[in-house]
């Protein structure tokens, strides 16, 4: 009946004015875990958020009486050792119901530095899908190893996936340490099979090998007890490195990352023209209608880099030969502003009267390169309707969606080998290489460059289904990069 | 084109560079920039896609927060949607009166669906235990129907309940209004797909990555103005089921049920036979910002009875077509 409060926190909020300041200043990063149920991937999710206080008391009171009802830790079991604290990310009744985790879940908590967006998904049924839908918008993904099992044709899989998808961090974390005794050689015999498989993937970033496309941590951990997962643990003294919430607290976000690149991309997602002809009395209340009588403007989110005023432009119309211009005003909700970098939402005015409109890309003059009908890709399938050669498709790119016919398929991914084999069919959680023909030429960007421009959705016409996430390999006009053709 | 340059190579010396250490030189956005970002970019994509959405707006924060950010994404224009309100007819007078206001300051449609209106036709059955939420469903849909609207903007957030943590932000429902968790579209990148077919709707949750504290610090950063109940002040109340709740019209103490004056402000503003009150000296926005941040129970938890009816409360609401 009243909010209970945690009363030092209150205190430490109120009187220790940078601690506030930090709180209310605090950065967004999002993070994915892939895992299966049986590698304590639910028992970790739930230690972060536990260890980081994001769960209140009214849910703990209830896991801890189930935890009691189902006999959890035995007889004598204290502490968290008592509290089964997998039930923290408890799912929907129907999930209970089949005994399987149907889907994503997202949670949320937060630590003085930074607000994280965790999303959890699960690893035994359809872990491609599940995966490819959490990296997608991911700064950095965990991937959970049993320390008893050590690397499995799973976890291959799965950093398969996450290399595909050009996650900028990767973190292994070998869980239940706890059950091998802490041993430093099982941990330094896992890291290395992980630093192999690594290598062969081209992920992870060290001084031997700078194309990487990742950073790759390992992390020895008890999620069950708690080692090394917010504090370093004392029970393991020969690793010498952060415990996995450090890791997260201190990782560049993507777009941190992306922000250096000098290439501007803006998919117009609409015209703000309120005196325009079709909406004669459409200016906000409070505001002059004379002021804005011919204001216009090109809104959207600005996907990579940044944008100031004065820069030059390009505008990327389907058919027609890009249109340079200038940047004259950046407006957020009446803010004017002379800057603004990736992933802000704003409204664009260019000094030229061009014919804008949505699904057109502005882009930072002379960095894209000209526009093709003609795709190649690698498509990760999400849909039990299989596809077939000759099928036709919508291809969602940017704010714009075609038509489009996939041509042929010409491999299918085994992700545990990397090696591609020959088909004809992708089927639900394959990841295959495809041609596709386009309605209209798109300025599609290779996703090793361009984590936004070079990603679309493959879109069933007739029940407006997602069929695919699709992965924008080489331009046409290149030759294939052996490196990156996994 | 003459001023294409694309320099592969160039591109990627670029990148390699940069792994190593390069001090980033972006200044970060804020993780309430960063969302309020992702918010716009969303309601943009609806207004875009779609032929007719409408906003659901209850005078509750989520539902003042999602208007706020409307009005920024079209700034300087108008809002170009109605907003849509399911009365139960036990709404609070003043979080109505705050309703009416901020419609009329926007020059926005308000198009009211009444749970009164079908309970006096026949078409709902009052509950025993007199709440009204679950009767929301039902004139929700219609008005749905009878205005066409293909898109609904909702304020829910996935950390309010497990049902929500696991809905999309773009959430199919077919002509009943049903969602199927099973059945969800994978949502990728910003890429957000709202292809529906005839008789189908969707429901957009743009603050669906959003926590009760970033709402708050949201309205305090943006300064926007709420129903007064949201803050302390002195109300009448008495106990049931753990919480405190208004002495009105529609909820009287029974016989055994002691009033007192108690100083209180309101987590959430739902139907008013079921919204419990919290005692609590925030009266500004900031109070209730660092009690939101040392609060130790959720919102829900907190205030609403229909949410402890059984844990999977919120999951059979939302199968059956509610928000």
């Amino acid at each position: 009946m009243t909010t209970d409060i945690d009363t030092a926190r209150a205190a430490a909020l109120l009187d220790e004015a940078p601690l506030a300041s930090r709180i209310l200043s605090s950065t967004l990063f999002r993070f994915a875990t892939a895992g299966s149920v049986d590698d304590g991937k639910s028992t970790l999710v739930g230690r972060l958020l536990h260890d980081s206080k994001a769960i209140l008391a009214d849910q703990l009171d209830a896991v801890a009486r189930t935890s009691a009802d189902r006999g959890f830790g035995g007889e004598g079991a204290t502490g968290t050792r008592a509290i089964d604290l997998a039930l923290l990310t408890d799912g929907l009744r129907a999930e209970r119901e089949q005994g399987i985790t149907i889907d994503v879940a997202y949670r949320y908590f937060a630590t003085d530095r930074r607000s994280f967006i965790l999303a959890d998904c699960p690893g035994h049924v359809q872990y491609t899908k599940n995966t490819v839908t959490g990296a997608s918008t991911a700064d950095a993904v965990v991937v959970l190893i049993d320390a008893r099992k050590g690397v499995l044709e799973q976890t291959r899989r799965h950093l398969s996936v996450l290399q595909l998808l050009r996650v900028a961090h990767v973190i292994v974390a070998v869980n239940k340490i706890d059950l091998v005794d802490f041993s430093e050689d099982v941990f330094r015999g896992i890291e290395a099979d992980v630093q192999q498989v690594g290598r062969e993937l081209g992920l992870g970033r060290d001084e031997s090998n700078t194309d990487g496309v990742a950073d790759l941590f390992v992390i020895p951990v008890s999620a069950l007890d708690g080692d090394n997962v917010v504090d370093r643990s004392e029970r393991t003294p020969w690793y010498e490195g952060p415990a996995l919430l450090e890791v997260l607290e201190t990782l560049p976000a993507a777009d941190e990352l992306e922000s250096h690149l000098e290439s501007f991309r803006f998919p117009v997602q609409l015209v703000v023209r309120p005196q325009g002809a079709l909406a004669p009395d459409a200016v906000a209340g409070g505001l002059d209608p004379e002021a804005y009588r011919d204001y216009r403007a090109y809104a959207g989110q600005i996907t990579e880099g940044s944008v100031k005023l004065g820069d030059q432009v390009s505008i990327l119309t389907p058919g027609q030969a890009p249109r340079t211009t200038t940047v004259t005003g950046i407006d957020f909700a009446g803010r004017e502003l002379t800057e603004a970098v990736a992933p802000q939402s704003v409204a664009l005015r260019l000094a030229d009267e061009f014919d804008v409109a949505r699904g057109d890309t502005i882009a930072a003059a002379g960095t894209v390169r000209e526009a093709s009908a003609d795709v190649y890709a690698a498509l990760c399938w999400l849909s039990p309707k299989p596809l077939r050669e000759g099928a036709k498709v919508l291809v969602k790119h940017g704010t714009r969606t075609v038509q489009a016919l996939v041509r042929n398929v010409t491999g299918k991914l085994d992700l545990a080998s990397f090696a591609l084999e020959p088909t004809s069919t992708l089927e639900l959680n394959d990841i295959g290489h495809a041609q596709l023909r386009l309605s209209a030429p798109l300025p599609l960007e290779n996703y090793l460059h361009h984590r936004r421009t070079g990603a679309f959705l493959v879109i069933d016409p007739l029940d407006g289904n997602t069929l695919a996430a699709g992965l924008v390999k080489d331009h046409p006009g290149d030759h294939e990069d052996e490196r990156y053709s996994i | 084109m003459s001023t294409q340059i694309t320099n592969e190579d160039l591109e990627l010396s670029v990148l390699e560079n940069d792994v190593a250490e390069t001090p980033v030189a972006a200044q970060r956005l804020s993780s309430l920039d960063t969302l309020e970002s992702e918010a716009i970019h969303i309601i943009r994509e609806v207004v875009a896609e779609f032929e007719k959405p409408a906003l659901l707006f209850s005078g509750g924060k989520d539902s003042v927060v999602m208007l706020h950010l409307a009005t920024k994404a079209f700034w300087p224009g108008k809002v170009p949607f109605p907003v849509l309100h399911v009365d139960t007819g036990h709404n609070f007078p003043e979080v109505i009166d705050f309703r009416d206001r901020t419609v009329e300051r926007l020059g926005l449609k308000l198009v009211v669906g009444s749970v009164q209106e079908f309970i006096d036709s026949g078409e709902l059955a009052e509950r025993a235990d007199g709440t009204r939420n679950p009767l929301q469903t039902v004139p929700l849909l219609d008005a749905i129907q009878r205005n066409k609207f293909d898109a609904v903007f909702g304020g829910g957030r996935r950390d309010e309940d497990k049902a929500r943590a696991k809905e999309r932000i773009l959430s199919l429902r077919d002509e009943f209004g049903q969602w199927d968790p099973r059945n969800q579209r994978p949502e990728l990148w910003n890429l957000y797909n709202g292809r529906h077919t005839v008789g189908q709707h969707v429901r957009a949750f743009p603050i669906s990555n959003w926590t009760e504290l970033d709402v708050w610090r949201y309205i305090e950063r943006e300064n926007i103005e709420l129903p007064g109940l949201y803050y302390a002040h002195d109300r009448e109340v008495f106990a049931r089921d753990g919480m405190w709740r208004a002495v009105g019209e529609v909820s009287q103490p029974r016989e055994h049920e002691e009033v007192l004056t108690k100083t209180v402000r309101y987590r959430t503003v739902g139907d008013m036979s079921c919204t419990g009150a919290v005692e609590s000296a925030a009266a500004t926005v900031r109070d209730v910002v660092i009690e939101v941040a040392a609060s130790t129970i959720t919102e829900r938890g907190a205030t609403r009875a229909d949410d402890r009816i059984s844990e999977a409360a919120m999951e059979d609401r939302k199968k059956d077509g509610y928000f």
